[in-house]
């Protein structure tokens, strides 16, 4: 099949972020996505299919035959999938893929290997629910299991977001000190199937390539002797060599997520985001949910009770030192999540001084929705009963 | 809290990563020293001086260097070569990342999965890494602020090493230029330039 071939001008990430002309176009969290990643100057992006993510990589499939992504195809299972994108990765070229929910967990034991196989990948996560009986509605459950696979982890509020995080997130990734995986995670059907208005740049302009030469670790290339013998695995031996080499490889991946804040910082301005700081009260969550609980604190407002929020923007890297300092004087503090366990309620709770300030929820899960009255409830009544 | 210096080991059973610990990569024309970012001719002294007053400095290049043949790597090797002799440095390649098992020849490589075996053999009190991949780098330089007493430079090629006792940035054949000079003016007063 021959393909177009669209003479784009290669721009700085700055530059597509901060500089482009953009136009407002009205599109869901999946056309958002097409739209990052026809700009996005990818050379390999494999898919698979699992509702709701499905068809933001089938509109990158349109890409693959309009000529913005060089290579694409559908693989085997997420398992396949991620497996996949970890040999594009390590031959040196960009890539691309999403997933959600059991897809996620399908093909869980890849994220850490490609953190401690320093691999840029940049992947979407369009979350659902995970566990049986079988659901293919919202839930942030996902999130949980990956907290601690050391991957970076975005979570967008909406499509614009979405749309901007995958855009900024390959500079990031790709960045010699760093060079770990990132997700950009947003809450399935709630972001990925409703319109928006999301403000894209113009079609003209592509990020610029990919330089594997500046991997910290070697890429494949079998020009460079003696690459078959720099990626043999150490921890085949049972030894305290072997044991302190992986410990330290562990830290520098750890060190990795930490230097990536600097870049961050660069394209999201801050971790998190304030609104109304000197409230008592203090609604911290990510994702749609802070979507919800705005709308919690103008019903609230109308009832005379001022209620502050907090938007958490950067999962991993926690951002601890900006969550201390925005919850230093607040006397209550509200968690509302889209999942059962209620992770991000956790992580808040072990960086925070007099964690009893906090009300565990309110939590909804299996695809029900937040009304923003039910937050505002848990507000007034500062209990939340729980699962 | 108090902020986090890396110095010379042994620091013991496993050290702290240094960026975790508040160690920043620093920006362009800085470089570190123990862990601060200072302005880079700064560091250069402070890496010449370490190199004229060490009693068995070692140069250590790795893949990078040692398998690259364009114009620009040899004269890289012939700069650190020039830099080696003038400080009576030896040059103990890292020319792959593999483990050799049962153990490697001390003597004759190094390296980063077990770097501190070729420290200890050598008795080597300044080491130089140059032409490492930026993560086998910073592995090697970890294992041996845990296990030796070793002061530590990374000159590297792109943003830095905060695993390193003293780290240039950016360090292409001109920053290598510089180091020479601020070693011949060290020699010249006697091992101790002024920084």
């Amino acid at each position: 099949m021959s393909r177009p071939k669209p003479e784009l001008k290669e721009v700085s990430t700055s530059y597509m972020l901060f500089e482009a002309e953009r136009e407002e176009r009205f599109i869901t969290g999946s056309e958002a996505v097409r739209e990052a990643i026809r700009r996005a100057n990818i050379d390999m992006a494999i898919s698979y299919p699992i509702t709701p993510q499905s068809e933001s990589m089938h509109l990158v499939g349109d890409l693959y035959a309009e000529g913005y992504v060089k290579e694409y195809f559908r693989g085997e299972n997420e398992f396949a999938v991620m497996s996949q994108v970890a040999g594009a990765a390590m031959a040196g070229v960009r890539t691309f893929t999403a997933t959600c929910g059991p897809g996620t967990l399908r093909a869980f034991e890849n994220f850490p290997t490609w953190v401690g196989s320093r691999l840029p990948v940049v992947m979407a996560f369009m979350t659902r629910g995970i566990n049986a009986p079988l659901t293919i509605q919202p839930d942030t459950l996902e999130m949980a299991f990956m907290l601690d696979t050391g991957m970076i982890m975005l979570h967008a509020e909406n499509a614009q977001e979405l749309y901007d995080m995958l855009l900024m997130s390959f500079d990031v990734a790709e960045q010699t000190t760093v060079h770990i995986p990132i997700g950009v995670f947003v809450d399935g059907f709630f972001v990925t199937h409703t319109s928006q208005k999301v403000n894209v740049v113009c079609e003209d302009v592509k990020l610029g390539g990919y330089n594997p030469g500046l991997s910290p670790v070697p890429h494949i290339d079998m020009e460079t002797p003696p690459f078959r013998l720099m990626r043999d695995p150490f921890v085949m031996k049972s030894n305290f060599i072997s044991y302190a080499a992986h410990a330290s490889w562990q830290q520098e991946t750890m060190s990795a997520a930490f230097r990536a804040k600097k870049h961050l910082k660069k394209y999201l301005g801050s971790f998190i985001e304030q609104e109304n700081p000197d409230a008592p009260i203090q609604i911290v969550a990510s994702g749609t949910a802070v979507a919800q609980s705005r709308e919690a604190i103008t019903l609230l407002k109308e009832e005379g009770i001022e209620a502050g929020l907090v938007k958490i923007k950067t999962i991993r890297p926690f951002p601890t030192e900006e969550i201390r300092a925005a919850l230093a004087n607040a006397e209550t503090i509200v968690v509302p999540e889209f999942n059962r366990v209620g992770w991000l309620a956790r992580e808040i709770a072990s960086v925070i001084p007099n964690n009893d300030r906090m009300v565990l929820g309110p939590r909804v899960y299996g695809g029900m929705t937040m009304p923003p009255d039910v937050i505002a409830q848990v507000v007034k009544t500062k209990d939340f009963v729980g699962v | 809290m108090e902020a986090y210096k890396v110095l010379p080991g042994p620091e013991g059973y496993l050290p702290p990563a240094a960026a975790m610990h508040g160690a920043q990569i620093p920006e362009t024309g800085e470089a570190l020293v123990e862990g601060e970012c200072v302005p880079m001719e700064v560091a250069v002294k402070v890496i010449a001086n370490r190199l004229v007053s060490a009693k068995n400095p070692t140069f250590f290049p790795g893949p990078l260097l040692l398998w690259k043949t364009t114009e620009y790597a040899l004269e890289r090797g012939r700069l650190i070569r020039e830099i080696a002799a003038e400080v009576g440095a030896k040059v103990i390649p890292m020319p792959d990342y593999r483990p050799k098992y049962p153990m490697i020849d001390p003597a004759v490589e190094i390296n980063p999965n077990h770097p501190n075996l070729t420290i200890w053999h050598n008795k080597i009190d300044v080491g130089v890494f140059i032409g490492v991949h930026c993560h086998q780098a910073n592995l090697a330089l970890k294992i041996i602020r845990g296990g030796t007493d070793c002061y530590t430079m990374a000159l590297c090629a792109e943003d830095g090493h905060e695993e390193a006792n003293a780290s240039l940035r950016d360090a292409n054949n001109d920053a290598l230029k510089m180091v020479l000079a601020a070693v011949k003016e060290a020699k010249s007063k006697g091992g101790a330039a002024d920084v």
